[in-house]
């Protein structure tokens, strides 16, 4: 079992269920301003995620991993919780579909119309490229 | 007296709609479950989410942020959650009556979004102005049914178009009871003592990358909650109305059946008295 005072709560939230929670030594996922690594006794922080993969290491334990899409995490020194409106477990990713709105989302950026919300695009692309480099 | 032809037809008539009302019952019965499971699934992610836009917002109190002031425009906006079916008793009357009751939204101001037919038909009926109608929404609230019925109207809110965001929704409190609620999402206002409370809590936050851009990010994923709240709050309650509905108008049919029964068997008894006594006077006439 992890050192006690290393080990600090875990939560993700997401609108349709709890999607994880549990304690953790260290969390990784990706923010706005980059990627994070959060250990315990972090300053209290509000920060905006972006698509990532999250990774919650817990000593002795295997890692857990899953994909988070967008929201915003509170991190407090004790306690870390992912307001996250998308959350996935790799099994649950399905790869033919990523592999499909990564063609699509590439096709729109390659092809820049009026039409085109760029911005959107290059969200989409994102999404895919981590639920497909997630279910590797 | 009715006629014993009379009170059968009429017993049989009642009978088939306690058949009907009951099987509705059942039907809104499992809905309900279903609906409140989601409902109670969906709890922690606004009370999260409530929390911190507090805390948030504790803390910001000297920023200008454009979701923060009023806007220019009078019109208000409300979003009128109801059902698109009736049946449900005073389900859908009792949100109506909330914005119409209203002070705070004279007709001539309001624009509504109305989710839910029963509520955009009453509405309209009243003279409000419907400016979008997402009926189709209420069948089964998806997260990206809120996102973009949210994306909607905080466009025509920063656009200028209207000033404030009311939404009338009913609040499902438990199987039995439900309370329509009319709150005002926009600008966003708390009371002083949630805000201390908050204050309190949670010292020193950090913001990044900073608290506007936070904030401008968070906002809408705020009030996309409230709203996914809302109509998954809504359409438990609907299922709760229909099914507290149903139920009486069940046992209500039981109530006129042994009714009739009894007035059924009282004009048998009566017939085939007057029957007997036609045979004995025709009887004795003969003798």
């Amino acid at each position: 079992m992890a050192d006690d005072s290393r080990v600090f709560q875990v939560e993700i939230i997401t609108p349709d269920r709890i999607f994880h929670t549990g304690g953790a030594t260290m969390i990784e996922f990706n923010t706005a301003a980059g990627e994070l690594g959060v250990y315990k006794r972090h300053i209290p922080l509000t920060t905006v995620l972006a698509p990532g993969i999250v990774k919650i290491h817990n000593d002795g334990e295997e890692d857990v991993v899953a994909a988070v899409h967008s929201g915003f995490a509170e991190i407090l020194p004790d306690k870390v919780t992912l307001l996250a409106e998308v959350a996935e477990w790799p099994q649950e990713i399905d790869k033919n579909r990523a592999e499909e709105a990564r063609k699509r989302a590439e096709e729109r950026l390659a092809h820049k119309t009026e039409a085109v919300d760029v911005k959107r695009a290059e969200f989409a692309l994102r999404k895919a490229l981590v639920r497909i480099d997630l279910s590797k | 007296m009715a006629s014993m032809r009379d009170i059968k037809r009429r017993k049989g008539s009642i009978q088939s709609t306690q058949q009907i009302t009951k099987a509705m019952k059942l039907v809104s019965t499992v809905k309900l479950q279903k609906a409140k499971n989601r409902a109670e699934q969906t709890n922690p992610y606004f009370n999260y989410m409530y929390q911190t836009v507090t805390s948030m917002l504790a803390k910001s109190g000297t920023i200008n942020h454009p979701y923060l002031n009023r806007g220019t425009s009078a019109k208000k906006a409300v979003i009128v959650i109801t059902s698109n079916r009736g049946l449900a008793g005073g389900y859908n009357s009792n949100i109506t009556k909330l914005v119409t009751g209203s002070d705070a939204l004279p007709a001539k101001d309001v624009e509504v979004y109305a989710i839910g037919n029963k509520g955009k038909e009453a509405l309209e009926r009243r003279g409000y102005e419907v400016k979008m109608d997402g009926s189709g929404i209420i069948e089964s609230p998806s997260y990206a049914d809120a996102a973009e019925l949210c994306k909607r109207v905080l466009g025509d809110y920063t656009a200028g178009e209207i000033g404030e965001i009311y939404l009338a929704y009913t609040h499902f409190k438990n199987t039995v009871s439900h309370e329509p609620k009319l709150i005002k999402l926009l600008p966003v206002e708390f009371d002083g003592e949630e805000i201390e409370s908050a204050a309190a809590s949670n010292v020193l936050m950090n913001y990044e990358p900073n608290e506007e851009e936070a904030l401008d990010m968070i906002i809408p994923k705020y009030v996309t909650s409230l709203f996914y709240g809302a109509l998954v709050e809504a359409v438990a309650s609907e299922n709760g109305a229909r099914m507290q509905a149903m139920d009486s108008a069940t046992s209500n049919a039981e109530e006129m059946i042994s009714d009739l029964t009894l007035k059924y068997n009282r004009a048998r008894q009566g017939s085939i008295t007057q029957e007997l006594t036609e045979i004995i006077a025709g009887a004795s006439a003969i003798s």
